[in-house]
């Protein structure tokens, strides 16, 4: 039995070895390394200097607003979604765009927020005027925000669909005000969902690139961008890999923090 | 599951079974290594009905594929899973191919047509003697404007995009040669200039160009000068051809400080397996006639100077894109600069990106 088990086991074992542990340990490797080939720690000093800690700091700041914008649309949806009398349909729609090719999505973007796009008819309509909302930092947020928020809404959905109504009921009973049974009850319980809601979005946020291209004009330059850079045009597979092994280690950091309970005392 | 199952492994009979059939039908109608000719060429950059004639004239079978950047090409022949007769890459890209070997030299006497090239466009310093490459296109960068959005103002320099009335209305492209360059150039620098002093002092003066910046864009920005979406754009002339055909209201220039000007050349991959058709392909290509047909077609400066002399004057005499040699003698190829030198030109770039308004 164990050893059908074991069996069962080795395309997982292999998958994780060749996909997932070699090219870890090669992007460290690599970090290593300058242009020329040699050895070197000048990558990681390089990226002490003030260009690439500000890039870093504008890299988590765009992810931190793209994560709260997210939750803020995301928990009232999902919340509302729970309540909603077509549940599976409105959750089909809420996927549905995910499906959808992620460059597309941002072309139309592009026509949509241009100068003659359809928002600045809309202005233009209403009497608010033309203004340049392409390759803006709202633009930016607002791109972003849309493409992840399934997957911030997908896990606080799961976790409000889980609660059991009858401790709403109980709390009612007790004498809790609807505000006061959100906040005790329900949101407590959907902290686990929020979290992994936040993970999802937060961590591909802090290393995006080719929206910061298409949709705010390279005015916004995150980790994400240079690492592209590095490896695509200046084939300093050196320096990218660097930023690349600073940013899993700081990923990785952020799941340790944020980690569930759960996995903490994972027997009860 | 069991469904899923059925439906992968019907999709994956048929597609074996197509992948039978064209190979059944390609060695039935005799095609193989010996006649046919594989072509890796840019998007939208040969007349397709050469390829008809070339097809007709030497009984060969082309096979033609396209790419759209320096890079994918140079790292499809370098994996070297399709044999490749001729490509058709940048001089950079050249020279990069050459020095990882993967170029086989041009048998001049096969290509007696070499003679109708432009002597200018011949023996330069990416390709010396032309032992590799033979010209196809070249052309420039410059700046392309929309005089109806400008109400009047024109460029003859470098320096006119940093007039303040540009606010937020320049549009630059995605490349750290190209952008360093003009900044070198406007300083009046070469624009493969090494001294650092001189990359400092144009990094300075580009830092004061970002208030003009609107963005700085891929491919995307033909869509959006021709959209009228910024009014000025630091482009390719190539690009700034296809973008006017688009929209006429827009002018392209060649500021007069001097400019970089690039070429692409047919090369032959050390892949290649029908030597005898590439070498019969770059005489064909180089024909004055064929020449000025795909120029004529396609929008780019020909390197042909007896194609040249076919051309509707209209063309031929166009100085923004057949510059006069007042012009072109200021104008420069991008020298390989080294890894090293080229990995400092991206890190002065990504400094510019950084600056904010």
């Amino acid at each position: 039995m164990t050893r059908t088990r074991n069996l069962y086991l080795i395309p997982y074992a292999a998958w994780m070895l060749l996909f997932v542990a070699t090219p870890i340990v090669l992007i460290v490797y690599n970090s290593f390394f300058d242009v020329e080939g040699h050895f070197t720690w000048g990558n990681f000093e390089k990226f002490l200097t003030p260009v690439y800690l500000r890039m870093t700091f504008n890299s988590f700041w765009y992810a931190f607003l793209i994560t709260a914008f997210s939750l803020l649309v995301a928990y009232p949806t999902a919340y509302w979604l729970t309540r909603a009398k077509h549940k599976q349909l409105w959750l089909l729609l809420i996927i549905v765009p995910s499906w959808i090719n992620l460059l597309l999505k941002t072309y139309a973007f592009i026509g949509l927020f241009g100068t003659y796009g359809f928002v600045n008819a809309v202005f233009e309509a209403v009497g608010i005027g033309t203004r340049q909302i392409l390759f803006t930092d709202f633009s930016f947020v607002f791109v972003s925000v849309y493409i992840f928020i399934p997957f911030m809404i997908l896990p606080i959905y799961n976790a409000l669909e889980e609660i059991n109504p009858s401790l709403l009921y109980a709390a009612r009973d007790l004498g809790a005000s609807p505000w006061m049974a959100f906040r005790r009850v329900v949101f407590p319980l959907t902290l686990e969902g929020v979290k992994a809601g936040c993970q999802a979005v937060f961590i591909p946020a802090l290393s995006l690139f080719m929206i910061t291209r298409l949709i705010a004009g390279n005015r916004v330059v995150t980790l994400g961008t240079a690492i592209e850079q590095h490896f695509l045009v200046t084939q300093d597979w050196g320096m990218g890999s660097a930023i690349a092994v600073l940013l899993i280690i700081v990923m990785a950091v952020i799941m340790l923090m944020t980690g569930t309970r759960g996995a903490r005392n994972p027997v009860r | 599951m069991k469904q899923l199952v059925r439906l992968f492994a019907a999709v994956f009979a048929a597609a074996l079974g197509l992948m039978y059939w064209t190979s059944h039908l390609n060695s039935s109608q005799g095609y193989s290594g010996a006649n046919t000719i594989t072509i890796f060429n840019w998007g939208d950059y040969i007349d397709p009905d050469l390829i008809a004639e070339f097809e007709e004239e030497t009984g060969l079978k082309v096979i033609y594929q396209t790419f759209d950047s320096n890079e994918a090409m140079m790292t499809k022949i370098e994996q070297g899973g399709t044999a490749y007769d001729i490509a058709i890459p940048s001089e950079y890209a050249i020279s990069k191919l050459k020095e990882e070997g993967l170029l086989l030299p041009i048998d001049h006497s096969k290509v007696p047509n070499l003679d109708n090239i432009d002597e200018r466009f011949l023996d330069l310093s990416f390709d010396p003697g032309n032992e590799y490459s033979i010209p196809y296109f070249w052309g420039t960068v410059g700046i392309i404007y929309n005089p109806t959005l400008l109400d009047g103002q024109s460029f003859e320099s470098w320096d006119d995009l940093w007039n303040p009335e540009l606010r937020n209305r320049i549009l630059l492209v995605d490349g750290a040669r190209e952008v360093i360059g003009f900044g070198l150039n406007s300083l009046g620098y070469s624009l493969n200039d090494t001294n650092e002093e001189h990359l400092q002092e144009a990094k300075r003066k580009l830092g004061t160009l970002t208030p003009n910046v609107k963005a700085i864009v891929g491919d995307e920005i033909k869509m959006l000068l021709a959209g009228e979406e910024a009014a000025v754009g630091v482009v390719w002339s190539g690009d700034a051809a296809e973008v006017m055909w688009e929209n006429e209201n827009l002018d392209y220039v060649i500021p007069q400080e001097g400019s970089n000007v690039w070429f692409d050349n047919m090369v032959i991959p050390t892949s290649a397996r029908n030597l005898e058709g590439a070498h019969q392909f770059i005489n064909f290509m180089l024909d004055p006639e064929i020449a000025a047909r795909n120029a004529e077609y396609v929008g780019y400066s020909t390197p042909n100077a007896k194609a040249l002399e076919l051309l509707p004057e209209d063309i031929s005499q166009d100085e923004r894109f057949y510059p006069p040699p007042e012009l072109t003698d200021k104008l420069e190829v991008y020298e390989n600069l080294g890894k090293k030198m080229l990995s400092h030109y991206n890190e002065l770039f990504l400094e510019f990106k950084m600056h904010r308004k």
